[in-house]
């Protein structure tokens, strides 16, 4: 593989060999919005926030999945792009319940964060607000599932770091949720190491430390990239 | 087994035939209707009337019209083969009528029962391709295959072609994908046989969950010899030694009789090792899905055939380059398959003959809704909708024909002005609808529109598989505005935000699923657009 070249918002940029679109734009300093991509975990293209235009291709392309090809020419802030970020950050919004003020993670929710950025001030859907459980059985950490956005991140470092395969999903479609072993209470799954790096990991309030009260919880995700580079490249700096 | 050994099971086969054929169709249709209790009455009935030297029973598949099953054919074989102009197809037939039929069919005469006019347009208008066999052949018995010229294809390609050449065929035949896109299906084969892959694999699509689809079944439960047949071929051509049939768990029969084919093929050594002395080897194994649509989708597919969840994956890589176990894989439909043996029997130029420019040979439709003639029909492509509605059909009972649905979840609906359209990908693209896998649904003045896309919704919501935001989450909101709309509870604020919905999950969703879910909206919205804005609420203005 090859270094590579190609222009993103009309500026000439280089690529790493085998760089995502969204890993050039980084190491160019454009920032493309993304919930479910976590550095250091495996790429599953889900949240769909960052979509980008690329000349020749009738579709949009998720950058986070898309291969840096020699030449291309993408855009990632468009009018269009920022108007279909804006209507799934409301349908993220309207999905579950998300009232920051009262959330562990008010202030370091990439959630919020993202709405931020995105100029979304308000919600135009009505919100469904199912009744979803809250999961305190375990020692340590909880879940409410009341702010999941089913990133899948949490399943993904249990299993691609942790190799725990506590999490995974259950259900499909708007009843999809994540779940502990066999739909266990997290406290009775015996495969959980109580690692914390789900927590680590989870973009929002869902997952949190026992403890943690309004603004509290902060996710650190850099660790989660630090434990992955630290294992695939014996890099040790953080 | 050698050619030879095929033509003696076949003379062997028409040897045994008795001078008049009495068929029973034993599709899951007609086996609904009472079908197996018939055929088993025929069956004792013969043994009984000592008629057996002259008469035969024997369980084929589906005759087409399943809406008047059970369905039974007599015809007189007397020289080997059926004769066209000499069978009689009787209609909702009871056990109880066994001894007459019988009795009627050992001295030629016609029986006084409910018949079927095999010269009605229904019959006469078809251009069986894919189900040349179907009502002819005996599902469960290879032999029966054998003696419809089966695996003569198969044999022709192992001896006598290279895979290029295989694949220049089909290409050169026009054939698409009957899977619903209509991706050519030549250049598919050449993709997976260019690859470079340690292994690679076939996949039969057999997952059909479009709502009131029937097509893929009926042929595995009539002719399931004639996918595997195909399957090979497919194998030969790219390189593959292993295929897997995806099927849904709510076909058993199709099931079982696939199970049944795949054995005794085996038998007969047309599966396994070396097959007809030639260097290759194929095997199929069958996978039973568990009744989610969206399974359908060739990477989800590929993912509950791995024994993942059957979640969809950003393509590319597609199949071709990165499919089964991250091996190179040929994903097609039942129906393509069912079209590949004809193709190599007759050749590319007798296929390309048949259809239009741009899509070639023949599709299955299931024809349903508001309408005399439901059922299974092939019609040559770039027949009119109009031929199918008013001829084939025999037009709507009562009332007017309002619209045609097409393409299930993922279609559209095409209004009753626009029936001289052309059944063609392109044609029915640029009406906002689509080719799909073959249901095709007539809609008259008592269905509302938005109701229509309502369903469709509320489908498609169902079947989400929740892996990606706006699908998931979209479909919900869509439904919720429909029913809104339906109610008369919304403004036109509400349109504006359903249309502006349609936009964001069309161009933003994974898979297909989600990118085709608004379009029985937008169709409904382009040519039904008054019944939408008729529910709205009126602007209410304070004095
Ligand atoms: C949601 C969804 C459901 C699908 N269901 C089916 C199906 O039931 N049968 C089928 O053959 N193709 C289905 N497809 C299309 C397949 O992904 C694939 O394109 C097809 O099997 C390729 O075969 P073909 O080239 O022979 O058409 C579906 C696609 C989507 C997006
Ligand atoms: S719990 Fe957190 S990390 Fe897991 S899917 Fe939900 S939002 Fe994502
Ligand atoms: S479009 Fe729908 S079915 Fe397809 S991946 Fe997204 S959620 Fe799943
Ligand atoms: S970050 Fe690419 S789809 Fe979520």
């Amino acid at each position: 593989m090859k270094v590579t070249t190609l222009t993103i918002n009309g500026e000439l940029v280089s690529a790493s060999p085998g760089a995502t679109v969204l890993e050039a734009a980084r190491e160019n300093g454009i920032r493309i919005p993304t919930l479910c991509a976590l550095e250091g975990l495996s790429t599953v293209g889900a949240c769909r926030l960052c979509l980008v235009e690329v000349k020749g291709s009738p579709r949009l392309q998720p950058a986070c999945v898309t291969a840096a090809d020699e030449g291309m020419e993408v855009s990632t802030d468009t009018d269009r792009l920022r108007r279909y970020r804006s209507m799934i950050l409301e349908l993220l919004f309207a999905e579950r319940n998300h009232v920051c003020p009262v959330c562990v993670a008010n202030g370091h929710c990439e959630l919020q964060d993202r709405a931020r950025q995105a100029g979304m001030d308000h919600v135009r859907l009505p919100y469904q607000h199912p009744d979803l459980p809250v999961d305190i059985t375990h020692a340590r950490f909880g879940v409410d599932h009341n702010r999941c956005i089913l990133c899948t991140r949490c399943i993904r470092v249990c299993d691609e770091l942790e190799g725990a395969h506590t999490w995974d999903l259950a259900g499909r479609g708007t009843n999809a949720r994540v779940i502990t072993d066999l739909n266990q209470p997290w406290g009775d799954a015996v495969s959980c190491t109580s690692c914390g790096k789900c927590a680590e990991a989870c973009p929002t309030g869902a997952i949190f430390k026992q403890g943690s009260t309004v603004g509290e919880m902060e996710h650190r995700s850099d660790r989660i990239r630090f434990i992955s580079a630290a294992r695939a490249r014996k890099e040790w700096s953080p | 087994m050698d050619k030879s050994e095929l033509q003696a099971i076949a003379g062997k086969e028409r040897g045994a035939r008795k001078p008049v054929c009495v068929s029973c169709c034993t599709a899951a249709g007609c086996l609904s209707a009472g079908g197996g209790d018939v055929m088993d009455s025929l069956r004792e009935e013969l043994s009984a009337s000592g008629a057996s030297q002259k008469v035969e029973v024997r369980a084929v598949g589906c005759m087409k019209l399943c809406s008047r099953g059970p369905l039974v054919r007599v015809e007189d074989t007397s020289d080997g083969r059926p004769v066209a102009d000499g069978a009689r197809l009787y209609e909702k037939i009871k056990p109880s009528q066994a001894p007459v039929l019988i009795r009627a069919a050992g001295e030629g005469e016609a029986a006084e029962l409910p018949m079927v006019d095999l010269s009605h347009p229904f019959f006469t208008r078809q251009r069986p391709i894919v189900l040349e066999n179907c009502g002819v052949v005996e599902p469960e018995r290879i032999e029966s295959y054998i003696e419809a010229d089966g695996y003569l294809a198969l044999h022709k390609v192992l001896r006598d072609m290279t895979p290029e050449e295989v694949v220049k065929t089909i290409t050169q035949s026009g054939l698409r994908g009957r899977g619903g896109a209509g991706f050519p299906t030549g250049i598919k084969w050449s993709l997976v046989a260019k690859a470079i892959s340690e292994k690679k694999y076939i996949v039969c699509n057999a997952d059909e969950g479009d709502p009131g689809a029937f097509m893929d079944r009926s042929v595995l439960e009539s002719d399931p010899h004639r996918v595997l047949e195909g399957m090979a071929i497919a194998a030969y051509a790219v390189g593959a030694s292993e295929g897997y049939i995806y099927i849904r768990g709510e076909y058993p029969l199709a099931i079982n009789r696939l199970q049944t084919a795949i054995r005794t093929a085996r038998r007969l050594g047309l599966l396994g090792s070396r097959i007809f002395e030639a260097p290759f080897d194929f095997n199929v194994d069958l996978r039973i899905g568990a009744g989610a649509f969206v399974c359908g989708e060739e990477t989800a597919l590929m993912a509950s055939i791995e024994g993942r969840r059957g979640n969809p994956s950003p393509r590319p890589p597609y199949p071709a380059e990165h499919g089964l176990w991250g091996h190179s894989t040929l994903i097609n439909n039942v129906e393509t398959f069912a079209n590949i043996a004809p193709i190599l029997r007759r050749g590319a130029e007798w296929f390309a003959s048949v259809g239009t420019e741009k899509s070639k040979g023949t599709k299955v439709f299931a024809l349903a809704g508001k309408i005399a003639n439901t059922g299974l029909i092939e019609v040559p492509m770039g027949i009119t909708l109009r031929e199918i509605v008013e001829e084939i059909g025999g037009g709507d009972p009562d009332g007017q024909v309002k619209a045609v649905q097409t393409g299930g979840p993922s279609g559209g609906c095409i209004p009753a002005r626009h029936l001289d359209t052309p059944v063609d990908y392109e044609s029915l693209a640029e009406l906002g609808s689509i080719m799909g896998s073959g249901g095709m649904i007539v809609m008259d003045d008592s269905n509302n529109m938005v109701d229509v896309a309502r369903f469709f919704m509320q489908f498609c919501m169902d079947e989400s598989c929740g892996k990606c935001l706006p699908c998931r989450a979209g479909t919900v909101q869509m439904h919720g505005l429909l029913e809104k709309i339906r109610d008369r509870r919304a403004t036109a604020d509400d349109l504006a935000l359903l249309e502006e919905l349609c936009d964001v999950v069309k161009y933003t969703s994974l898979c297909g699923l989600g990118q085709t879910a608004p379009n029985p909206v937008l169709s409904t919205l382009r040519f039904f657009r008054h019944e939408y804005e008729e529910l709205l609420q009126k602007e209410v203005t304070l004095a």
